[in-house]
């Protein structure tokens, strides 16, 4: 007996203390599909950073002369070698450090712009809301790829650019998703309840606002991670990106494609990995959103 | 001669409907329509009303939450009606605001000694250590446990929510405090708690409130002085027992009426009102209450009653009286 109610007086202590935090991570653990997304990125994480510990190779060095070019996998390099008879492992293992570094880099500065933006126009309304979001409505008309090159030609190549010109047209979704939600947050009467102590704006937006908006922009940014990774890609395929021999999985996609027909598996490495990576993060920001959402049963 | 708190005068706020192509304001609805009232120091003024009837409103209004469109507010012999934002903020120290709704009136996302010592930071009160040491102390003097500083708001129960809230507004030790419906939303047990702990209060901080409620009951066990509104208009003013045993404005009747009396053997006339609460865009003519008045009479459509004391601190809007 005694027994018994000490259990329940365990366990009920252990419902009071569930935080939010807690309950997110709990329905988290059992959706499946974010579990499939938490094993990929998982898996990434450990071959980009726990794989140069294991295999130590320089993914510059060069094998002169012919017969280091387009080698088959084989003991001394286990994905082969690329052109320039380098290890593709090596290769693999850097590109997708820069890849993974510039998606995470260029997705959280452009939510925190974007949360920016959308705060002001959000909480102050009228004229600062109607020239914001126009503005957003603009840089969202703006065909993307063509400028991106332009902007990339003209900044320079380099990773800092990229990420630059990533931040410059992702940040608009976001800002309108936190405009969005500071409408709505600030008729909430504990932003009265602030106005009412005498707090400025500008503790009402970040003390008040911003930390309730965050649950949905952390969802929001690790989406964005994916499709940052994917442009960074896309701009490095199209040669604007990280250039040589600096590797990351883009340019070695871009340099893969000239020889789709002597090497093929070279476009496949850099191309699975950027797959995997990309919807693994899908897949988790999916799962997060459910897990955030109270009305969602999961 | 107690000494006058606040004091407002004709006081109106509007909210315009906007509509059409150019969203024009097309209308307004007249939510506080031109009230006088005013709160001596340490005393207890309750607004009451049924919904819709910009309670609410006004109390916001005085606090200068809302901008008000005519009239003016005198605090402590100061009009601040025309008062800034930035003006405003350090008389904020002196006037707080408590809210009905115990869920939506804290934030989510702050531990509840933060939300407590917010005041004291927004208006740079001391040395941060000393901060919290006065939350702490606020925190036992509205009955909370201090351990519990870190916790967030969703752990808490209504109740304690509502101690929460006493809390902040008192943290910097107002003079003014407006309750808005402190306890409508709490259960019934937990209602007595409340109102005792704001009474304890009021006591031992001499506190002034503005107590905004609809149950009468309470209302008649909280306060010094009682002013019933009715359609953005304020029908009747007077002391406690004066208006609960001598009402006198047709519209206080049937709310007086309506207070159940816990005795079986007594019966009593209910005065039922026919009809629904006019629309506050488009008010009656005259006296704003002739619709469903049971003795409106023709001068009611076309003149609107003027206020009238009929004895010391009571007055009544109403043409019955100015007849006689």
């Amino acid at each position: 007996m005694a027994e018994q109610a000490v259990a329940a007086e365990k366990k009920k202590r252990s419902s009071d203390d569930y935080s939010y935090v807690g309950m997110v991570f709990h329905r988290l653990t059992r959706h499946k599909l974010a579990m499939a997304g938490a094993v990929m990125l998982i898996l990434m994480m450990l071959f980009v950073f726990v794989g140069p510990l294991v295999w130590r190779a320089d993914p510059n060095e060069q094998i002169p002369g012919l017969e280091g070019m387009f080698n088959p996998p084989s003991q001394a390099h286990p994905l082969g070698t690329d052109d320039y008879g380098r290890d593709v492992l090596a290769r693999m293992f850097f590109g997708g450090r820069i890849s993974l570094f510039i998606g995470f880099i260029s997705a959280v500065s452009a939510t925190l712009i974007g949360a920016f933006i959308g705060l002001l126009a959000g909480y102050y309304g009228g004229w600062a809301d109607n020239l914001l979001m126009r503005f957003t409505d603009a840089m969202l008309s703006i065909p993307t790829f063509p400028l991106l090159i332009a902007l990339a030609s003209v900044m320079g190549k380099g990773m800092w650019q990229i990420i630059m010109v990533i931040v410059v047209f992702g940040w608009m979704s976001d800002a309108r998703l936190v405009r969005g939600l500071a409408l709505s947050l600030k008729e909430q009467e504990y932003v009265e309840a602030a106005r009412a102590i005498g707090a400025s704006a500008n503790r009402i937006m970040w003390r008040h606002l911003f930390p309730n908006t965050l649950a949905v922009l952390i969802v929001s940014t690790t989406i964005g991670i994916g499709s940052s990774i994917i442009y960074e890609a896309s701009i490095s395929f199209l040669g604007f990106g990280i250039q040589a021999p600096l590797a990351s999985w883009g340019n070695m996609l871009q340099n893969a494609q000239q020889f789709i027909w002597n090497a093929p598996r070279l476009i496949v490495y850099p191309g699975l990995a950027i797959f995997i990576t990309v919807l693994g993060f899908n897949f988790f920001g999916d799962g997060l959103r459910d897990a955030i959402d109270p009305k969602l049963k999961l | 001669m107690a000494t006058r708190l606040v004091e407002v005068q004709n006081l109106k706020k509007w909210f315009p409907v906007k509509g059409g192509v150019f969203s024009t304001t097309v209308a307004s609805v007249k939510a506080v329509d031109g009230i006088d009232f005013f709160i001596n120091q340490g005393e207890t003024l309750s607004l009451v009303g049924e919904s819709g009837s910009g309670k609410t409103t006004a109390g916001r209004t005085v606090l200068k939450l809302l901008q008000p469109t005519a009239g003016k507010i005198v605090y402590k012999g100061k009009d601040i009606t025309k008062l800034t934002p930035n003006q405003m903020r350090p008389l904020r120290r002196n006037m707080q605001i408590m809210f009905q709704d115990p869920y939506g009136s804290l934030n989510p996302r702050m531990p509840v000694g933060d939300i407590i010592q917010e005041p004291l930071d927004v208006h740079n009160v001391g040395l941060r250590r000393e901060r919290r040491k006065a939350v702490t102390a606020m925190m036992e003097t509205v009955g909370l446990r201090p351990e519990y500083e870190k916790r967030y708001p969703h752990e808490f129960s209504g109740g304690q929510r509502q101690r929460i809230g006493i809390a902040r507004a008192l943290i910097l030790n107002p003079e003014l405090l407006v309750l808005d419906e402190p306890i409508s939303a709490l259960d019934v047990s937990i209602q007595s708690q409340i109102i005792n702990l704001l009474q304890e209060l009021q006591q031992r901080l001499n506190l002034t409130y503005l107590f905004i409620a609809h149950d009468l009951a309470v209302v008649r066990h909280m306060s010094d002085r009682v002013a019933v509104m009715y359609l953005g208009k304020v029908v009747e003013t007077a002391e406690n027992d004066e208006l609960f045993d001598h009402p006198l404005h047709p519209y206080t009747q049937a709310l007086l009426s309506a207070v159940p009396v816990p005795d079986p053997e007594v019966k009593r006339e209910r005065i039922i009102l026919q009809g629904d609460v006019p629309s506050p865009v488009n008010p009656p003519s005259g006296c704003h209450f002739r619709t469903r008045c049971p003795y409106a009479m023709p001068v009611c459509k076309e003149q609107e009653p003027a206020a009238v004391e009929v004895s010391p601190g009571h007055t009544v809007s109403c043409h019955l009286l100015t007849k006689k």
